[in-house]
């Protein structure tokens, strides 16, 4: 997971790209048979200690998904903390420090 | 094992011929896989609700989502989308909200097999405007509703695709 984190008067902005197959259960391999669905299911972000992004995502989201959001209350040199978790289980977790613009 | 020579191998695997899921199956893959599955699993997570996003019509998605909250069309909501997506296996969306007290986003594309994309809670800190990717399995309207209070609110656009996303 690549994540980038810009601070500019307070308000932080986000960038996420997550590298995940977002295999939606509906599409069949070279066989016909259905590719069980594979797909992250929560995103949540934290910042000193408070949580300040929590989506829910489906199969409808593309594959290595990408999101972006901004949060109040941030600057440079703090650090921003990303995770997500999908429907086997699997999660990950990334840091990154607040830059400047 | 770094992600960006995972990615790398990804790479260079699906070049010569080789599919992803036989990629899953080399040692190599196996290996990253494990470690992205083996990262401390924290209980920070709420509960999905399946039954919104496994919804295949869009009033079975808004009911199991929001239950039977009043709706009304609202300019104060907007959606930024191509007008033409040649790819809709990757739709660049952003919405953004001035409604007061907006506590929730959720985006739709009325006609995925299963409509509810994603939702996302505006939570005290977080600035109403969010950007994703997501799939669209043909021309549709783009549905987006804000919950603030215990009303919704509504906009709608129509995003031509060339190519649907979804793989049939």
């Amino acid at each position: 997971m690549k994540v980038k984190a810009v601070a500019q008067n307070n308000v932080v902005s986000v960038k996420i790209l997550v590298q995940h197959v977002m295999e939606t259960g509906r599409r069949k391999d070279e066989t016909g048979k259905l590719v069980p669905g594979h797909y992250i299911t929560e995103v949540n972000a934290q910042h000193k200690g408070e949580r300040v992004f929590q989506a829910e995502l489906g199969p409808g989201v593309s594959k290595d998904p990408y999101l972006a959001f901004q949060f109040t209350g941030g600057s440079v040199g703090e650090t921003v903390t990303i995770s997500w978790v999908d429907n086997k289980g699997g999660t990950e977790k990334a840091d990154s420090v607040i830059s400047a613009v | 094992m770094d992600g960006s020579f995972c990615k790398q191998i990804l790479m260079k695997e699906v070049g010569m011929g080789v599919s992803r899921r036989q990629f899953f199956k080399s040692v190599a893959g196996t290996i990253a896989y494990a470690a992205v599955i083996s990262t401390v699993p924290e209980r920070v997570f709420a509960a999905w609700n399946q039954k919104a996003f496994m919804s295949e019509t869009m009033a079975a998605a808004i009911a199991a989502k929001y239950g039977n909250l009043p709706i009304e069309d609202s300019a104060a909501i907007q959606i930024k989308s191509p007008e033409i997506a040649e790819n809709g296996a990757y739709v660049p969306v952003s919405v953004a909200t001035t409604i007061a007290g907006a506590s929730n986003i959720t985006i739709f594309s009325e006609a995925n097999f299963a409509p509810l994309v994603a939702s996302f809670d505006i939570l005290p800190r977080m600035r109403p405007d969010v950007s994703l990717r997501l799939r669209m399995a043909k021309t549709a309207n783009l549905v987006v509703l804000v919950q603030a209070g215990g009303k919704l609110y509504k906009a709608v656009k129509e995003v031509k695709v060339t190519i649907g996303g979804c793989g049939g």
